[in-house]
């Protein structure tokens, strides 16, 4: 019988990302409800030391796949790595992050294990020994609770929403060898172009400050910046800033761009379209700087000040360098 | 070059959206159907290849009888003829299943599907496909060339952005930045009234539907608790009371 809950660590450039650690513990939580194990699977290349960093979220076992074909990903040598071992343990149980790479092996291995999986959840329960999975559809505008009706159940769960809560378990790494021949892979990455180095990936961040059409221009983003720097804040985009060239689009928010979850979403001259709170409702706190009252977004807020936000905005920043 | 474009029929952006009372699924009732904007993606780049290279484009689609619409949309773009399947919504796996059935007897060089649907917002279609297709996939891409049998994809991820080479058939998904896809034409609309369309069951198609994954119930959103509108006259006063507010109350500075 399918028995454990396993997850697909992530990790890219030898370390692991946050959300390895929030599956993690989100993997213990449900593997305590049934009495089972966590076993997590790093595939990479010069990993190993990684391990340890799992254990110390919850996780029972590591099973290892570490060889030079795997130093970058590739969606056909992950896929096939993980497929493997998760079928030969038979595993009850498979979660990975909705991250770009969480959301493509996991899809892959949709096909690769002939199961089903629900993606890009915000809650995981455990019903009468299996699991439930609750995700927002229709652009947040529906909850749905999904089961699986084949093994593994699988699942990835949206970044940032999930806690990363300490809990030290042995770790213990099993070593396995997917044996794929080399021909097997046939796509190949040529180039890695990064962005501007020190930029906070959205998806990631625990403070987001986007500006809407109401910034008026590429140089007015300074002043979010500035705030941003103070808090350790990353910056995004209205669509409405994307389009008129004052942003590029990877800084988008919204159901054509990035789906965020921070702890604070400060709105500056966001209207609050719906296709933009697709994209950042599942915030846990909303603010709202708009001088339209009418607007939207503050239907959403958590706080709102109706007012010019090229006046409240510096107050802010000052009020904050105050404070830290 | 043999090309086909994946394309579902989501409700408009803008569409109220219900929950039936019993929670099995949404009220259909006034909602304004469009092609899932990430499809029109595909499609454009579907129709650029074929400028290009020749060849035809087919495009297919799974669902009721109004996805003729949509079908009939990617035709007025220009797409030579289409495929509809006619089972009612299943889930991921199935969906897949059941358009790899279609695909393989049409035999492209490559497929095209959007990134994501903006209905059940799933993002796996396209990746199951290229699966059970037993063909490489490059999912979320943002600019393509093809030539020589290759495609050579740009995908964004976290911080960076990747170059992918991919030999053909592959599967590639498609993800705003790729293209500006074009509108239909008049002509283009009165031509796709005379394109062939095949309509194919799953009998038709040789599969059978096992679910994988089902929605046990749909809820409305969970409801957010009213904010707080910080009132006066006086910037200073205003910033510093949020700031105040953020680190005292929210604690989240
Ligand atoms: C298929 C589709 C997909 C879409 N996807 C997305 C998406 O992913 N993300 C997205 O954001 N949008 C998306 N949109 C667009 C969306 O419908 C809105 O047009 C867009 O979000 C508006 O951006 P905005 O709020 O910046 O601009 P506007 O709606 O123009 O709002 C600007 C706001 O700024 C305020 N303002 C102006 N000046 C000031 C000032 N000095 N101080 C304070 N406030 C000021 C105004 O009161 C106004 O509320 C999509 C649309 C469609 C049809
Ligand atoms: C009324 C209703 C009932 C449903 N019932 C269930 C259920 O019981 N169990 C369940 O698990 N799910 C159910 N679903 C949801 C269903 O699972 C999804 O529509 C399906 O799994 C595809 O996922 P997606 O639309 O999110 O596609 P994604 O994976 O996000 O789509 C990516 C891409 O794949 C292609 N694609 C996706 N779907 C199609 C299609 N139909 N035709 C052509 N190309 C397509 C498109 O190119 C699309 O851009 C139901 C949906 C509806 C509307």
């Amino acid at each position: 019988m399918a028995k454990g809950v396993w997850i697909v660590a992530e990790q890219r450039g030898g370390a692991l990302r946050k959300v390895s650690f929030e599956i993690a513990s989100a993997a213990r939580k449900l593997a305590d409800e049934l009495g089972e194990e966590v076993s997590a699977v790093l595939v990479g290349s010069g990993v190993e030391g990684l391990a340890p960093e799992l254990a110390k979220y919850g996780v029972d076992k590591v099973y290892l796949a570490d060889d030079a074909i795997y130093a970058d990903y590739t969606t056909d040598a992950y896929s096939a790595a993980v497929a493997k071992v998760v079928k030969e343990n038979d595993a009850s149980i498979l979660l990975l992050g909705s991250s770009v790479q969480g959301k493509d092996l996991g899809a892959s291995l949709v096909g690769k294990l002939a199961t089903g999986m629900a993606s890009d959840c915000t809650e995981l329960k455990i019903d009468g020994g299996k699991m439930v999975a609750i995700r927002p559809m229709y652009a947040g505008k529906v909850f749905a609770e999904v089961g699986i009706e084949s093994y593994p159940q699988m699942a990835t769960l949206r970044p940032n929403v999930f806690a990363a809560v300490e809990n030290a378990k042995a770790g213990e790494v099993v070593k396995f060898d997917a044996g794929i021949p080399a021909d097997a892979l046939k796509t190949k990455v040529l180039e890695t172009q990064q962005d501007a180095s020190g930029k906070i990936e959205l998806t990631e961040a625990d403070i987001i400050i986007s500006g809407g059409r109401g910034m008026k221009g590429t140089d007015e983003y300074k002043i979010l910046e500035e705030l941003a720097g103070l808090l350790g804040a990353a910056v995004g985009a209205s669509r409405a800033a994307v389009d008129a060239g004052w942003k590029p689009q990877s800084d988008q928010v919204g159901q054509t761009g990035k789906v965020v979850s921070p702890n604070l979403y400060i709105a500056c001259g966001i209207s609050g379209a719906i296709q933009h709170l697709a994209g950042m409702s599942s915030s846990k706190y909303i603010v709202a700087i708009n001088k339209d009252e009418e607007a939207p977004i503050f239907a959403k807020a958590d706080y709102g000040i109706v007012d010019d936000l090229f006046k409240i905005v510096p107050e802010l920043t000052a009020a904050v360098k105050k404070m830290l | 070059m043999n090309i086909v474009a994946c394309v579902k029929q989501v409700p408009d952006t803008e569409a109220l959206i219900k929950v039936k009372a019993d929670g099995s699924g949404i009220e259909e009732g006034g909602i304004k159907w469009v092609m899932n904007p990430y499809d029109e993606y595909g499609v454009e780049a579907a129709l650029k290849l074929k400028e290009a290279n020749g060849g035809e484009v087919t495009v297919v689609s799974l669902g009721p009888a109004r996805a003729m619409e949509t079908i009939r949309t990617a035709l007025a773009m220009g797409a030579d003829k289409g495929v509809h399947i006619t089972i009612d919504a299943v889930d991921e796996y199935n969906t897949a299943a059941a358009l790899a059935a279609a695909v393989k007897e049409i035999n492209p060089d490559i497929i095209f599907c959007g990134q994501r649907a903006i209905d059940d917002d799933s993002a796996q279609v396209g990746s199951i496909l290229a699966e059970l297709l037993g063909i490489p996939q490059v999912t979320i891409v943002t600019g393509l060339t093809v030539a020589d049998g290759k495609a050579k994809a740009i995908k964004p991820i976290e911080g960076a952005q990747l170059v992918i080479e991919s030999p053909l058939p592959c599967v590639i998904t498609a993800q705003k930045g790729l293209n500006e896809p074009r509108y239909a034409s008049l002509p283009g609309i009165m031509k796709a009234k005379k394109k062939p369309v095949d309509v194919k069951d799953a009998a038709a198609l040789g599969i059978s539907v096992e679910p994988k994954a089902k929605i046990i119930k749909m809820t409305p959103p969970p409801e957010r608790a009213p904010g707080k509108i910080i009132g006066g006259d006086d910037a200073a006063v205003k910033a510093a009371e949020l700031a105040k507010l953020l680190r005292e109350e929210a604690k989240v500075i």
